[in-house]
This record gives C-alpha cells, sequence and structure tokens, in this order.
C-alpha cells in the first residue's frame, strides 16, 4: 500500500493492534479500558483489508501493555497483531496468548454463581487453550470462550 | 496461614480421604470428648437443611465446641443487602470455624478466600456437598471393608442429583464400576460420562431396575425421582413407578450389599426394607455424625494423631 493511501496516520511511540474483525472492534476497547486513556488513540472501523476484507486497527500513542493486559485480548480476539512502535518503526511484534486465569474479564454463564451475585470479580481457569474451553473458579460450570460474554 | 477450609472433596487425595475415614473411625468409637473444648462453631445456613445443621451442631457439640449461627437467612442482615463477604468476615471475628450452607453456587469457594477462618461448605446450591460425599463414602467403607474395586449402583435421578456426581467423582481413586440406572430424561449426564473416560472409571447404563440388573452391585445408592424434574408429566407418570425398590427385588442381592440413600426417602425404598440386612441408610447418616466430626477437626489442624491421643474421651 503507497504511503498517500495510509488510513491511518502513522504513530511515533506506542502499540499497534491491527487485524481486529471489525465486529470485535469494540469489544477490544473495552477490554483495554481505551475510554480512560489520556494519550492520543487512533481507532479505525470497517478499513479494508486484503486478508479479511473489513478489519478494525487501533494506534495508541504513548503506551506499552504489559503481557497480561495484552493477553486479555486473547479472549475475543485471538489472531490480532500487535506492534510496538519507536520512532516510526517497528521494534517488536507480539503475539497474543491465552493466559491460564482470566480474571474480571468474562462473566460466568451460571445465573446461581456467586460471582454474578456478589460486588466481586470474576475468575476463571483455562482448562484446554485449543478449544479454548475456560472453567469458573466458583461453580465449575465450564464454557467455550467463543460464547461468553465479558464482564 | 493454610487455609483448612473444605469446599469440595476434588480438593482432596485419596490418602487424605482414607486419612479422614480413619479419623471418622475414631470418632465412631469414641463420639463424646472435650477435644473442642473452647472452641465456637458458627453454622450459617442461608438456605434451611435442617438435616445436614442438626448433623453438624451435633458433631460440634459432642466434641465439646459451642454452637452459634442462624437457621434461616430472613433473620440475618443479608436480608438487608448485606454482601456475602461482610456476613462472613463478622462472623470470623467470632468463630474458630464457620460452617456454611448457601443457595449459590461457589459461595463456599468465595468465603474460603475472604476469611483466614476455615469454611466447611455445607452445599453450596447445585455445586457441592463434600461432607454427604464423605460421609458416603464412609459408609461404603465400613461396609465392604473398602473402597477398592467395587461395583457401585446409583438408581433414580441421575441427571439433577448433586450427592451421585459428586460421589462418582470422589471414586475416581478406587477403580470402582458403576451401573447407571435411570429413565432416559433423568440419565447421567454426558459430561458426567466423559469424566468417566478420563479417569478410566468403568461404567454401564441400564433403563430396566429389577432384580436382575442389581444382582451383581455391592452397593446400590438409591435417589428420588422426583415429579418437578420432568418437562414431560406423562413421560413422569409412565416412569414414577419403575424405580422403586421392592423388598422382593433383593432376593438375588449379594450377602455384603448395602443399600444407601441421601435421605429424605419417600416411597423409593419400602418400608418393609427398613428391617433388611441391606438396608443401611439410616445408619449412613449416623456415620454424618462421626465424618463431620473428622471434618470441623481437621479444619482446626487436629490431626488424626492428636484423636487417637486424645484423653478427654467422655465415657
Amino acid at each position: 500500500m503507497k504511503r498517500q493511501e495510509l488510513l491511518v496516520a502513522a504513530l511515533e511511540n506506542g502499540t499497534v493492534i491491527d487485524h481486529i474483525p471489525s465486529h470485535k472492534l469494540f469489544e477490544v476497547i473495552s477490554v483495554l479500558h481505551l475510554e480512560e486513556m489520556t494519550t492520543k488513540v487512533t481507532i479505525g472501523y470497517n478499513l479494508k483489508s486484503e486478508k479479511m476484507g473489513q478489519k478494525g486497527i487501533i494506534k495508541i500513542a504513548d503506551k506499552f501493555f504489559s503481557d497480561e493486559e495484552l493477553n486479555q485480548l486473547s479472549v475475543i480476539s485471538p489472531n490480532v497483531t500487535l506492534c510496538i512502535i519507536k520512532d516510526f518503526c517497528v521494534v517488536e511484534k507480539k503475539e497474543v496468548k491465552l493466559p491460564d486465569v482470566l480474571k474480571g474479564i468474562v462473566k460466568c454463564a451460571n445465573p446461581q454463581c456467586i460471582s454474578n451475585n456478589e460486588p466481586m470479580k470474576s475468575l476463571f481457569h483455562v482448562i484446554d487453550k485449543e478449544e479454548r474451553t475456560i472453567q469458573c473458579h466458583y461453580c465449575n460450570t465450564e464454557v467455550c470462550l467463543d460464547n461468553v460474554n465479558l464482564v | 496461614m493454610e487455609n483448612r477450609s473444605l469446599v469440595t472433596l476434588a480438593d482432596h487425595s485419596k490418602e487424605k480421604i482414607m486419612y479422614l475415614i480413619r479419623m471418622a473411625q475414631e470418632f465412631e468409637k469414641h463420639p463424646n470428648r472435650k477435644i473442642l473444648n473452647g472452641k465456637i462453631a458458627a453454622t450459617l445456613f442461608f438456605e434451611p437443611s435442617t438435616r445436614t445443621r442438626l448433623s453438624f451442631e451435633t458433631a460440634a457439640n459432642r466434641l465439646g465446641a459451642r454452637v452459634i449461627g442462624f437457621t434461616d437467612p430472613k433473620v440475618t442482615s443479608s436480608t438487608k443487602g448485606e454482601t456475602l463477604k461482610d456476613t462472613i468476615i463478622m462472623v470470623s471475628n467470632y468463630a474458630d470455624v464457620i460452617i456454611m450452607r448457601h443457595y449459590l453456587e461457589g459461595a463456599a469457594r468465595y468465603a474460603s478466600e475472604v476469611t483466614p477462618v476455615p469454611i466447611l461448605n455445607a452445599g453450596d446450591g447445585a455445586n457441592q456437598h463434600p461432607s454427604q460425599t464423605m460421609l458416603d463414602l464412609y459408609s461404603i467403607y465400613q461396609t465392604q471393608g473398602t473402597l477398592e474395586n467395587l461395583n457401585i449402583y446409583l438408581v433414580g435421578d441421575l441427571k439433577y442429583g448433586r450427592t451421585v456426581h459428586s460421589l462418582l467423582m470422589a471414586m475416581r481413586h478406587f477403580n470402582p464400576t458403576f451401573h447407571f440406572i435411570s429413565p432416559k430424561e433423568l440419565a447421567m449426564p454426558e459430561v458426567y460420562k466423559q469424566y468417566c473416560h478420563k479417569h478410566n472409571i468403568k461404567y454401564v447404563e441400564h433403563t430396566d431396575f429389577n432384580e436382575d440388573t442389581i444382582a451383581g452391585a455391592d452397593i446400590l445408592y438409591m435417589t428420588r425421582v422426583q415429579r418437578e424434574r420432568f418437562t414431560d408429566l406423562m413421560e413422569y407418570e409412565r416412569v414414577k413407578d419403575r424405580y422403586l425398590l421392592k423388598l422382593h427385588m433383593l432376593r438375588k442381592a449379594k450377602n455384603n450389599m448395602k443399600i444407601l440413600h441421601p435421605l429424605p426417602r419417600v416411597n423409593e425404598i419400602e418400608y418393609a426394607i427398613d428391617d433388611d440386612p441391606h438396608a443401611y441408610y439410616f445408619e449412613q447418616a449416623r456415620n454424618g455424625l462421626f465424618t463431620r466430626q473428622a471434618l470441623i477437626c481437621d479444619s482446626l489442624g487436629i490431626t488424626l494423631d492428636d484423636v487417637i491421643a486424645d484423653t478427654t474421651i467422655i465415657e
């Protein structure tokens, strides 16, 4: 793609999250709490993508997430591309990995679970990373990550 | 400090289960002691369960502990909107051990995380009821002399029955063969059959319930088929009398076979069976006392050696 066709402005320092499925974009924003950011955030929605047809992209200036924060992305969107930018250059590419434990991200599907009835954080153990199966730490309900609701 | 709560028996190894059985045997020999003199046990019953509460309170009282608590959450601050966490922290200021029954699943796990005081789970919704499972294991051990290589027949409501699911999981250490006898509508859920495959537990499924199907049983574990579990009431009417145990069905039973039931029984075991030597359900309930004595002591850091060396026995 030529420079003049770039759809989102280049970033001097920060993090680029690319290849987000369009329908997942707003969930990614929510999980990373981007609404609380004070630095510049550029969000592209329904952009053209050769690989995906349509995609979302987020560029966050002067922000470098911890692995723990980034791994939360794997819950909603396991195949995003992550680039760390310094001085307009990509200095590191990261993959998101499903962590062993998900705290305060996913809502338990069981309405009778204590985590849905007390002011507390939900907690899940990832029991099968390939099948993306998680189990509630409290009520033991098992569910596939593709069918969960976020907190 | 190590948290000595009992949330689920799934946390316990085979060795720990056998250790608790050994301790319960000591309490069966001498249930009246003062080993818990000066201790306070709180029984917090956020939903009523008279049987379980009486058993736990008797266990604590017979060991010399004093008991505080409530049997009806309507009288507590939870009706004013107090969180479980606040209630537990408040009671932790008073009691050495908290015995809790709650209608929400996972409540016991959560309670054990907000206080250093040990929590004994006396049932959390449809989730776990480890003291029931422990008394079932103890009853099987006491009647068979072992937990190894037994043929265990589970009868009735295998879909919703929490006790049969917990028993199945706790028996994984002991190479059992299970027979699941139930109407199709209340069959053992797929997730537990997968559990059996994963842990190499053998099982056979039946819909017939007669003297021939149960002839090979060492343990016949009866549960109640409840009307409210059926979406199709015609189906209920068709099967409701098929899973009742009648005296004549015991003709081919093995001599060592014992009948267990978590109680309360309605009509699923004919009353005439009560006097038959195979009947064991009332002794089973009594075993709840000894196993709960063991669970309370274990949660307070009292060891089997302490119990054996105990000089506070009241003859």
